[in-house]
């Protein structure tokens, strides 16, 4: 068996991959299953078709994509210009943080301007954080790869500090928490009865916007020219500086509001621990939905399902809650792996001629 | 206890700090001299932690749990091998997925043991440890790990510079075309350099569950894969200056944990982010000098190869 390089990309095969890595992570995940004494077939009932049943599990569902795809959709920019913004996940907790404070500061009085406020600080808490990745790649050269992961750590930290100390909530019995924030300072609800906000359609949003940006813009194109010819784009006087800024103000902005909506929304108040590792699983998301913003919705989808069908197995099979990692790397594993058919054919037998 | 074995505790829980970081950055330094970059190292950390953990407590024996440790890492390097090497798949979203795969699985794995302590490697070889003077208890907590730690970049700096198989693994990472002409199976050196790599991932781990803590709690690695990456780079890629740079970061953490004793009054929470933000600084003061760290780095870092 060899492998015979296409003379070009495979489209279908740029289609098809990510649904044989699904269906690969779920094979995989029945194996696990089984490996783990339980039944393989209920399991993957419980993991995929069970939290989709009723009317509550599709609004957990859009509730969960919501933060994956506002990660998803700064991260995928960035790589398009070669720029790896691994660190959502501070980015996200800073702008929960900035929004947080604010939000806490502002108090109970206020009016219709407490909640713009809030999700602006909310960004600029994600897009400051990312800030700091994007001068010390431009200004000393430090890779963004490891400055945004190591922020990620130190975001988590601060956050803990500061529930258990500036803003721990006074009544709270010491607990590390913060107060509760006021009606004024949260997100509407989309609908009664639901936990998911409006910060649903800050994502759906960023969808269209996302594929404008990157198709119809000149700033588009020079994000995808640096990425696929660094060497062109300096020739054609496209600065690299200004992009590495772009994108991760970008993405630091974005992870920053799904940051702030998590709090602001469904949590209600800051916690030392806020995400389940969105900004983590928005990688997966970026790649699986091809870096595209349509695909990453379905992929945001998908990874939410993954999320909640995680769940589903703690109560109803007794898992860890760790299953779903695994799935989850499973499924970028095989996705990485099966891109292998988008550039190339696989001959079996036979020797490459010339 | 008096000033002189205060002073040789804080070394000693130094080299103890720092012998994970050195025996990741050592492994993951001969993968990025043969030109692959894996940046699952975290990952493989992990499963070295938590495979190395179950294996002692299986067996009974640390002995068995170090070997795991390093098959746990090296099966992980297997699968980016198979990745990269194999189905030509991105080296950096490779590494990432590994290290993803790698946080979920240890977790799933090791949650039937979360926070069940076990005698540490220095009680197990020296069962009388506890009734010892402080000096000699001092001395005898460098367990064999550390000891490893601190002999393998003089190993691997005999075996890069001195060894005929050191200057293959080199020019593959220089430039795989040239070695491949020269009749050099790249595919295969490169696998080797990035199971070696893995292996010691794999005992960085579980020098950290086995020895340093010793339990396994879920994540427990806590970023000190990526410290271990940014320590290649701040080495410019000769394996002593990891040695260096690792004890620095063992320092740090271990004035971090020690800040409050000496009676400074900062939030154990701040205190737990000097290892980052130190990591951030030196990557800084290595980075900002373009110019050498491109003469350092393996011209071919990174860079897929394959052959016609």
């Amino acid at each position: 068996m060899r492998l015979e390089r296409r003379a070009a990309a495979s489209g279908l095969m740029g289609v098809l991959a990510p649904v044989l890595a699904v269906l690969a992570a779920a094979l995989g995940a029945a194996l696990l299953f089984a490996v783990m004494g339980k039944d393989p077939v209920a399991c993957l009932h419980t993991l995929f078709v069970a939290p989709l049943a009723d009317a509550t599990g599709l609004s957990e569902l859009a509730l969960k994509a919501t933060p994956l795809l506002l990660c998803a959709i700064g991260i995928a920019v960035g790589v398009q210009a070669n720029v790896w913004n691994i660190g959502a996940e501070g980015q996200f907790t800073m702008g929960a943080i900035g929004g947080g404070a604010v939000g806490l500061w502002l108090g109970p009085e206020g009016g219709w301007f407490v909640l713009p406020l809030v999700l602006l600080a909310g960004v600029l808490g994600g897009m400051g954080w990312a800030a700091i990745a994007a001068w010390l790649r431009t200004r000393f050269n430090a890779h963004e790869i490891l400055v945004t992961l190591m922020l990620s750590y130190v975001a988590v930290q601060i956050l803990g500090w500061l529930v258990r100390g500036p803003l721990q909530d006074p009544e709270g019995f010491n607990f590390p928490q913060s107060r509760q924030f006021e009606p004024a300072a949260t997100l509407p609800l989309l609908f009664e009865g639901g936990r998911v906000t409006i910060a649903a359609l800050f994502a759906l949003a960023a969808v269209p916007a996302g594929a404008l940006l990157l198709g119809r813009t000149l700033i588009g194109y020079r994000i995808r020219v640096v990425g696929l010819a660094p060497g062109a784009a300096r020739y054609a006087g496209f600065s690299e500086t200004s992009a590495v800024w772009f994108c991760l103000l970008l993405s630091g902005g974005l992870a920053g509001l799904a940051g702030v909506s998590e709090v602001a929304g469904p949590i209600g108040q800051l916690l030392p621990t806020i995400s389940p590792g969105y900004g983590f699983a928005a990688i997966i998301v970026a790649f699986l939905g091809r870096l595209r913003p349509v695909g990453m919705l379905l992929a945001a989808l998908l990874m939410a399902l993954l999320y909640l069908g995680g769940e589903a197995l703690q109560i109803t099979q007794q898992l860890p809650l760790a299953a779903t990692g695994v799935i989850q790397g499973m499924l970028l594993l095989f996705l990485l792996g099966a891109d292998v058919l988008v550039l190339y054919r696989i001959r079996i037998g036979g020797r490459a001629h010339g | 206890m008096g000033d002189g074995v205060m002073l040789i505790a804080l070394l000693v829980a130094t080299l103890r700090a720092g012998a994970p970081l050195i025996l990741a950055g050592i492994g993951e330094l001969v993968v990025e001299r043969a030109g692959v970059l894996n940046l699952g190292v975290e990952g493989m950390m992990l499963v070295g932690a938590v495979v190395g953990f179950a294996a002692t407590i299986g067996s009974g024996s640390p002995w068995i749990g170090l070997l795991a440790a390093a098959a746990g890492g090296a099966a992980m390097a297997g699968v980016f091998a198979v990745l990269t090497l194999g189905l030509r798949a991105n080296q950096v979203a490779s590494g990432l997925a590994l290290t993803i795969f790698g946080v979920g699985f240890s977790a799933l794995f090791g949650a039937p043991y979360q926070s069940h302590p076990i005698p540490g490697l220095a009680t197990v070889i020296f069962p009388d440890l506890a009734s010892a003077s402080p000096l000699v208890q001092q001395v005898l907590l460098l367990d064999p790990l550390v000891w490893l730690a601190l002999a393998a970049p003089f190993v691997v700096q005999r075996f890069l510079m001195r060894s005929r198989a050191g200057l293959v693994l080199r020019a593959v990472g220089e430039s795989a075309e040239v070695a491949h002409a020269f009749g050099y199976k790249v595919i295969r050196i490169r696998l080797a350099a990035t199971l070696f790599g893995g292996a010691m991932a794999g005992l960085g781990g579980a020098s950290l569950s086995l020895a340093y803590t010793p339990m396994w709690t879920e994540n427990m690695v806590a970023g000190r894969g990526w410290i271990a990456l940014a320590l290649v780079v701040f080495s410019t890629w000769k394996p002593h200056f990891v040695t260096l740079g690792a004890l620095l970061f063992g320092f740090v953490t271990i004035a971090g944990f020690q800040a409050n004793a000496w009676g400074i009054p900062v939030a154990p929470n701040l205190l737990a982010t000097l290892p980052y933000l130190a990591t951030i600084l030196v990557l800084v003061l290595i980075s900002r000098d373009r110019l050498r760290l491109k003469l350092n780095a393996p011209a071919s870092l990174g860079k897929p190869f394959h052959p016609a």
